[in-house]
């Protein structure tokens, strides 16, 4: 199998700055297969998706590497081509489906704009392509949730609705950005069930980003382990969950709490290892000699 | 049933406004010293000539009776008698009303033109010095008031670059055909378009110099609210499906971005109307503005009190319709 996504030796740096906050991250997703991306908050994890998606913060600059999509350079691109290859091969599904609607315009017209503006479909076409999408999805009435505005729906079906917004234009890629962090527990059983179906079916590669293993040993075929920016573990998750290699990534399993016994495992990642983590880091950034 | 209990609930505070500002200006334009009677006769009259014309115009009365005699006329749709041009008020206020009816829209869609815009160039180009230099613009827009701003353009291009007129509203020379008062909207139904040239060169100036201060507070609140929704999620993902730019401002930040703009323009338009009175006299516009001043230099009480009852009743329509449009544009208010 051949990668669909291929991230070499990615380095990333804030503007002015000089800590890199993307230390040479390396990374592949095959086509069909879900690759988890895990790290504590601040590590960069959705930095690499927001890199993919070409959405990064302006503070941020990538200073080194590749992100190959499809086997083409997406950063050798000129904007325009990029943007393009982008929406039409690769696609979002956002961390908090309260803010990722727009308020002012209707579902149905959120789902379809891709198709008709940047892929070219009649309306017609795309209206039908987004019925059957939202019944996927298994939303009610699909007609009248097109009709809808955002604020007329919960959180759990706003949440559907990016979904199947994303799967729309049959994309090779999602990168699927903690997609159930902002969801009640009930609701997330739910979404994270959905988003592993509607992957299955569609055989979509999918990157997974998320600080939550539990999630990642129910999706994901794969995982890489971020600590502060610099790729600590790349793995098969039963691989992983069988014996983790990195100190930090132990370290992190161990920190999971088990639904099966909630109290026994809160315990903080250890600061020895965060401490051997960090010199990890700073080794790194020792030998790395920009241009 | 909401609807209609809303729309009642409008009216009766658009009642209650309107005889507010009746009631206040009323007594006050007749407490404040001045005697129209005294401006209309010449020095010398005899006390027997004044008590005369004072009880003919009914300004022997005590101030309360004066006023229910006028209220119970207003009712009627009488207005009164103008005392310095002795004609009745209506027809005199409604003659000069579509003038400054036609320079104010004017001026507004100035105002949303170029304050739109340079919003826009700015949250398209925010961090540059494009953004640096409407920024100063809008500083320099808002700090100086529209008659200073009608004194520099009429300096400018009435005087040393001489391409619009500074004076009147037409042509004295022009032979009209108009029916209506509104010249400008009856020379384009007409298909004069000579006429409508010749109006817009004389409204131009008056025009631009309310617009300016209004163009810069819309500027300048329109960028702010933009760059705000720049960050937000929806925005961020409609980058992510292939939307350059452009389109993500326009289609996507614009529809949110422009309520609070909105109730604004509504607020700051009922601020312009009342800086018409200035402007028009300074460009000898035949105006209400103008013919307001004028009233009030004769003492003129009833046309005072018809073209202040005027200007009140466009507010509270302004006021109306900003609140209508709000909640046509957001549709989370549409059912509240």
């Amino acid at each position: 199998m051949s990668a669909f996504l291929t991230i070499r030796n990615l380095s990333a740096m804030l503007r002015g700055g000089s800590q890199r906050v993307l230390r040479s991250v390396d990374l592949a997703v095959e086509a069909g297969e879900v690759r988890g991306l895990v790290g504590e908050s601040g590590a960069g994890k959705s930095m690499i998706g927001k890199a993919v998606l070409g959405i990064l913060p302006s503070a941020v600059s990538i200073v080194e590497g590749e992100i190959l999509l499809d086997g083409k350079n997406l950063l050798a691109m000129p904007p325009k081509e990029r943007r393009r290859t982008i929406g039409t091969v690769a696609a979002l599904i956002p961390q908090d489906p309260l803010t990722a609607l727009n308020p002012s315009r209707r579902i149905g017209r959120q789902i379809t704009d891709r198709l008709v503006d940047i892929l070219g479909w009649t309306k017609a076409n795309a209206h039908a392509r987004a019925l059957e999408l939202l019944d996927e999805v298994k939303i009610e009435n699909p007609e009248r949730v097109m009709a809808s505005y955002p604020h007329e729906l919960s959180g759990g079906m706003r949440q559907r609705v990016l979904i199947a917004s994303a799967f729309a234009a049959n994309p090779k890629l999602i990168i699927a950005d903690e997609p159930t962090t902002a969801l009640d527990v009930t609701v997330q059983k739910q979404i994270l069930k959905l988003i592993r179906e509607m992957q299955a079916r569609h055989g979509t590669a999918m990157l997974f980003v998320t600080h939550d293993l539990g999630v990642v040993s129910k999706v994901c075929q794969k995982l890489s382990v971020l600590y502060s920016g610099m790729i600590v573990e790349d793995r098969t998750v039963s691989d992983f969950f069988a014996a983790p290699r990195h100190a930090y990534s132990k370290a992190l399993l161990a920190a999971t709490p088990k639904y099966t016994d909630p109290f026994a495992s809160l315990l903080p990642v250890d600061e020895a290892v965060i401490a051997a983590a960090d010199e990890e880091v700073k080794a790194a950034d020792r030998g790395w000699r920009h241009g | 049933m909401t609807l209609l209990r809303s729309i009642l609930h409008r009216l009766a505070t658009m009642a209650v406004t309107l005889i507010g500002a009746a009631v206040i200006v009323f007594f006050v334009i007749r407490v404040v010293p001045g005697n129209p009677i005294a401006m209309m006769l010449p020095p010398g009259a005899s006390e027997a000539d004044i008590a005369r014309l004072s009880a003919h115009y009914g300004l022997d009365r005590s101030i309360p009776e004066q006023f229910v005699i006028w209220l119970g006329g207003v009712l009627h749709g009488d207005f009164g008698t103008s005392i310095s041009l002795r004609q009745p008020v209506m027809p005199l206020v409604l003659g000069r009303l579509p003038a400054t009816l036609e320079l104010s829209i004017f001026a507004l869609v100035l105002a949303v033109i170029i304050g739109g815009a340079s919003a826009l160039a700015g949250t398209l180009w925010r961090g540059t010095k494009t953004e640096a230099a409407i920024d100063v613009a809008n500083g320099v827009g808002l700090s100086v008031p529209d008659f200073l701003w009608a004194l520099v353009l009429i300096l400018l291009f009435g005087v040393l670059l001489p391409i619009f007129h500074i004076s009147g509203r037409i042509s004295p020379s022009a032979d009209l055909p108009f029916v209506t008062q509104f010249y400008v909207f009856e020379s384009i139904a007409r298909l004069r378009f000579d006429l409508w040239w010749d109006l817009l060169k004389h409204m131009f100036m008056p025009a631009l110099a309310l617009a300016i201060p209004l163009a810069a507070i819309i500027s300048q609140l329109l960028k702010q609210s933009l760059k705000e929704t720049m960050h937000l999620d929806y925005v961020v993902l409609a980058r992510t499906k292939g939307y350059g730019e452009n389109h993500v401002i326009l289609s996507e930040s614009l529809p949110n971005a422009v309520l609070p703009t909105l109730t604004l323009i509504g607020v700051q338009f009922t601020f312009l109307i009342g800086g018409t009175v200035i402007i028009e006299r300074l460009f000898s516009y035949e105006g209400l503005g103008n013919m307001a001043i004028d009233a009030v230099i004769n003492r003129d009480l009833p046309l005072i009190q018809g073209i202040v009852l005027v200007f009140a009743l466009i507010f509270t329509l302004i006021n109306l319709l900003v609140d209508m449009t709000y909640a046509l544009l957001n549709p989370r208010l549409r059912n509240a």
